[in-house]
């Protein structure tokens, strides 16, 4: 240690007066603009919120994007490919593709023909692999649809199997899919919430009741409860809500139950009711500031399984009836033509996996944003 | 141990015959009945069909037959298939649902907790991230999207496996990774959060303190004790199975019960839809079941409880 | 006396999001073979990121050991890998920790706990671990040693536990015993115990200790030497005596003033005002000095440097320069060190700069 001495006008006690030691050093944050902070920084979920955000955007105004309308059909334009111009290095030039094999080039080329309809003026050959000796010939030809059926407008993502222009279907399934999702907030928050909040605050006989209620209902596994729900409404629109509205409160009815009682035995709330707070006062201030964080990723996690449900419904025919497009029954079509035509499977397919990434990494980054064991 | 297994039993056979008496009631609310609006039949030959399926009779006395009849397992006539059991179609079919799903529940869980694990072992590093977005992805496409990738890049681009059918081993080999994916994905996530947790428990430092090395750690203190929460996931994870093997039969074309329920839904064949609905939440209620006892075995805490 | 540890500079910090927190910051200290010192201070003053960076068991990442040496027996502690310590923890070194309810493995069985250490540093078989085990046991006061090894801890009280732990502290003979606040998730009654345990194996081992904690009372039972942190660093440093009787440290006074005691009849305890500085960002000169009422203008220009007040006695306060005006401690402290020191005879108060 250096041993310099210091001057000896610095050895005078400070005044202390004025000074605030109790003073706090770091600004102080509310939970709210804490959470949002650490949700910003999330680059995930604000990727997923854009996506979402797009989506949403597309859903509402995307089907007045062209002249198609979501039901009009026109068998001479069926199964077009998608073609959207400037976009055709991504595959979307309005052609169609296949590799034909045979013993000689020649028979290729005529079996690749054949494939098209042998419109040769709007096919172009090419050979892949000469063949002979004992090795098959493999001719490729790509089919430019839009000149054979001379279409002058483009079908952005093509059309399905009765000719129903893809692009508009296609968003006019994703709002199914959004109102799928609005609702199963709307249930999670209103039924939920209370039925939880209500059960856990009063307590005693209440709280015994509705948990016996609760306990039946668990019992009962979703699926069948759901798929019996739908038999008897009939499917559509109104009978998928009501399904929700039976089976989709209950994991938020609990878990809203379970941090009440936790709350409402804890030191805070005992003294704030023995300072003589009212019982409006206590659920305010205290217990829902206290379990909003929860509830709000308990939602987010709701949604994109009911998003999921609504969809896995539509495929097994149990949900929005033909010819209502919802991105189940889309996806359902595109398998009856997938190896031939990818694209009616491809486009919902991609939205729908979209929307559920991006509600999932939402709710993951909410879920981190909103966890106090985070905070520092 | 043995009281609470019998207490458990009994109200398993509670709930049961709740559902049954739902599934019931709810059935003769519906429209449908095994004579076709098409078939042009005489009154005489309604009467015949409708005795042949026990709808003459009152309907209390319909639902005592009923009741009487399910607990020696038979489960009525199918509708569609003219004197079928519905048992007996649901026995020929069990087969390929169970192999799918033990295939995919036994792989997905396993995968799942190595990608988990590697995860919280390397927490934020690059095979962490690796795999979490897989977790995601995985947690995320619905499991029919991912089917028709499967069947197209795999089955038809590569043409590595058979897309559909049921022939033999290999055709179990797409419609299982379809299956698998979410028990692969929420596994994986569980594990990871658990895993996390656990390695930051005190006794984890006591370990280190004791001078056990890494693995000793990771794998003697650290799995057993998170291996015992992800033992409440395995519920919900084989209902989701069981969810996903109703799209993915039909996806695949697979002989099983999933595809014989899209099947019967279809045809308004009632007697199969009641028979599988009973069939599913007797596998349910039956998982539920198992996982509590097994979460007994494994955790001393609550294992000794219940001895004492 | 012989050196057991050395610690020389130590500086510990974690990376936060919010920045670089530096939990230690330059601290020296040794312990010699056989004796007990006692690190004493508040939360968060880094008594505990201390011991835990002695046996490399804080996180790291986000921790790491920015500087310093910790030399054991001659080796330097702090620049080994993960393999070498693994050979230390346990054998040369051990760890008690604060709470016995967390700290052993909910899903094994208390002697397979104990043996663990035993079978991969003393390469035991199975039947001698086990007998050692039960030697342990014994040793640690568990009654039943033969059966209770083959239970769960959750089948244990929480003081039982306690002793669990420390039977897997000692199970190699560890040269150095660190007790990280041993006794304070326990009851008092229960405290009580587990001290007297401790005191008992300090007389039958030759383990040295380190006793962290931050109950005066507990270090004036067990300690030879006291070590009061603050801040990330050692403010004073001396025996047992130098330290109650003879403080030199305005913090150390405080400590001594918030202690209750029986004997002072005053009602009022001293309380020190404030909060301890945010390590993110320490406050320039002495971090103590907004809450010291004895502050000087050098207390916030300059950090202190240790002065030497005897040869056991070392402290970090501006007070002892020279220049600095004569200061006595409060009287309510004074009254206290009265109380306790009626027959010591006082140092002088004059400190020399080291």
């Amino acid at each position: 240690m250096d041993k310099h001495n210091p001057s000896k006008d610095l050895f005078v006690p400070v005044d202390r007066a004025g000074e605030d030691s109790e003073k706090i050093s770091r600004p102080s944050l509310s939970f709210w603009q804490d959470s949002f902070i650490r949700l910003r920084k999330n680059v995930g979920a604000m990727i997923g919120l854009f996506v979402l955000l797009f989506i949403g955007f597309m859903a509402i105004f995307g089907p007045y994007m062209n002249e198609y309308d979501e039901f009009g059909q026109d068998l001479s334009r069926a199964k077009m490919p998608p073609k959207v111009e400037g976009l055709g290095w991504l595959g979307m030039d309005g052609t169609l593709t296949s590799v034909q094999t045979a013993a000689t080039v020649e028979e290729a080329q005529e079996k690749a023909l054949m494939r098209f309809n042998n419109q040769e003026e709007f096919i172009t050959t090419t050979v892949l692999t000469e063949g002979g000796n004992g090795q098959e010939a493999e001719v490729e030809a790509v089919y430019d649809v839009y000149g054979a059926k001379n279409l002058e407008e483009n079908f952005w993502f093509g059309t399905d199997g009765l000719g129903r222009d893809l692009w508009t279907r296609t968003w006019m399934g994703t709002r199914i899919s959004l109102y799928i999702a609005l609702l199963a907030a709307a249930i999670d928050m209103v039924i939920g919430v209370a039925y939880g909040g209500i059960s856990a605050y009063y307590g005693g006989r209440v709280d015994n009741i509705m948990q016996r209620i609760i306990e039946v209902l668990v019992g009962i596994p979703n699926l069948v409860v759901v798929i019996l729900m739908i038999l008897i409404l009939e499917p559509g629109i109104l009978s998928i809500t009501i399904a929700l509205t039976i089976t989709g409160w209950i994991s938020m009815a609990r878990i809203i139950r379970g941090q009440v009682l936790k709350l409402k035995n804890q030191e805070f709330v005992l003294a704030s009711k023995t300072l003589g707070a009212q019982d409006n006062r206590v659920l305010r201030k205290h217990l829902v500031p206290n379990v909003l964080g929860l509830i709000i990723i308990n939602t987010m996690f709701t949604i994109p399984s009911a998003i999921f449900f609504e969809a896995f419904l539509s495929f097994i025919g149990l949900g929005l009836p033909t010819p209502i497009a919802s991105l189940g029954t889309l996806i359902d079509d595109g398998f009856m033509s997938l190896q031939i035509y990818p694209h009616i499977l491809l486009f919902p397919a991609i939205i729908i996996s979209l929307v559920m990434i991006a509600f999932n990494i939402l709710a993951d980054g909410l879920r981190d944003a909103f966890d106090p064991k985070m905070r520092e | 141990m043995t009281r609470y297994i019998i207490q458990r039993l009994v109200y398993m056979i509670i709930t049961m015959f709740l559902i049954a008496t739902f599934t019931f009631f709810l059935m003769k609310l519906l429209p449908g009945t095994p004579l076709s609006a098409a078939d042009k039949l005489s009154e005489e030959q309604r009467q015949v069909v409708l005795e042949k399926y026990g709808l003459d009779e009152p309907v209390p006395v319909q639902y005592f037959n009923y009741m009487v009849n399910l607990t020696q397992g038979d489960l009525g006539i199918s509708f569609q298939f003219d004197n079928r059991e519905v048992t007996t179609i649901i026995m020929e079919r069990i087969g390929p649902s169970m192999t799918l799903g033990i295939q995919a529940m036994v792989i997905g869980t396993i995968l799942g907790m190595l990608l988990g694990l590697v995860s919280a072992i390397y927490h934020n590093g690059f095979l962490d991230y690796g795999s979490t977005f897989i977790a995601v992805i995985g947690k995320s496409i619905p499991s029919f999207v991912f089917a028709g990738m499967l069947q197209y890049f795999v089955g038809v681009k590569l043409g590595w496996f058979p897309v559909a059918l049921w022939e033999g081993w290999e055709y179990t080999v797409l419609p299982t990774v379809a299956l698998a994916i979410f028990p692969i994905a929420i596994a994986a996530r569980f594990m990871r959060t658990e895993m996390l947790e656990v390695m930051g428990s005190d006794y984890i430092t006591t370990a280190k303190a004791k001078g056990v090395n890494k693995f000793g750690v990771v794998f003697k203190h650290g799995l057993r004790n998170a291996l015992i929460p992800l033992i409440t996931v395995l519920g919900p994870l084989a209902i989701g199975l069981m969810t996903g093997t109703l799209v993915i039969e039909n996806i695949f074309a697979v002989p099983g019960i999933g595809e014989q329920f899209v099947k019967a839904i279809n045809t308004n064949d009632f007697p199969i839809i009641m028979g599988t609905t009973l069939l599913i939440a007797f596998l349910f209620i039956f998982i539920i079941l198992v996982i509590d006892l097994l979460y007994g075995v494994i955790d001393p805490r609550i294992r000794l409880a219940e001895g004492e | 006396m012989e050196k057991l540890l050395d610690v020389k500079n130590l500086h510990v910090s974690f990376d936060t999001y919010g920045g670089e927190v530096k939990a230690v910051r330059g601290v020296n200290f040794n312990v010699n073979r056989g004796e007990t010192l006692a690190i004493v201070g508040e939360s968060g003053s880094g008594k505990s990121v201390t011991t835990k960076a002695l046996m490399q068991l804080i996180p790291m990442p986000p921790g790491r050991i920015k500087e310093g040496e910790i030399l054991f027996e001659g080796r330097d502690i702090a620049k080994m890998n993960e393999k070498q310590m693994q050979k230390i923890r346990g054998k040369e070194m051990a760890m008690i920790f604060q709470d016995p309810m967390t700290s052993l493995n909910p899903t094994m069985k208390v002697g397979n706990q104990i043996m663990e250490g035993l079978v991969k540093h003393q390469k035991m078989n199975k039947s001698q671990a086990r007998k050692r085990v039960v030697e342990l046991l014994e040793l640690v006061g568990i009654p039943d040693p033969e059966n209770r090894m083959k239970q769960y801890p959750h089948q244990f009280s929480g003081g039982m536990r306690q002793r669990v732990v420390v039977a897997i502290a000692l199970a190699c003979n560890p040269k150095l015993l660190i007790a990280d606040e041993p006794t304070t998730a326990l009851d008092v009654t229960i405290q009580a115990q587990i001290l007297e345990l401790m005191k008992d194996i300090q007389k039958k081992t030759d383990s040295a200790t380190i006793f962290i904690t931050h109950d005066l009372g507990v270090v004036a039972n067990v300690a030879d030497r006291v070590a009061v942190m603050y801040a990330g660093k050692i403010v004073e440093i001396g025996t047992v005596d130098d330290i109650f009787y003879n403080p030199k440290h305005p913090y150390t006074w405080g400590l001594l003033g918030s202690m209750p005691s029986l004997d002072s009849d005053d009602a009022d305890l001293y309380a020190i005002p404030g909060s301890p500085p945010d390590l993110l960002d320490p406050p320039k000169g002495d971090a103590f000095a907004a809450r010291n009422e004895y502050a000087m203008k050098i207390d916030l220009e300059e950090e202190p440097p240790m002065f030497k007040v005897s040869d056991t006695h070392y402290a970090a306060t501006w007070l002892l320069h020279e220049n600095a005006p004569k200061v006595e401690p409060p009287e309510m402290v004074k009254a206290r060190m009265k109380g306790m020191a009626t027959n010591t005879s006082s140092s002088s108060s004059e400190g020399e700069q080291v």
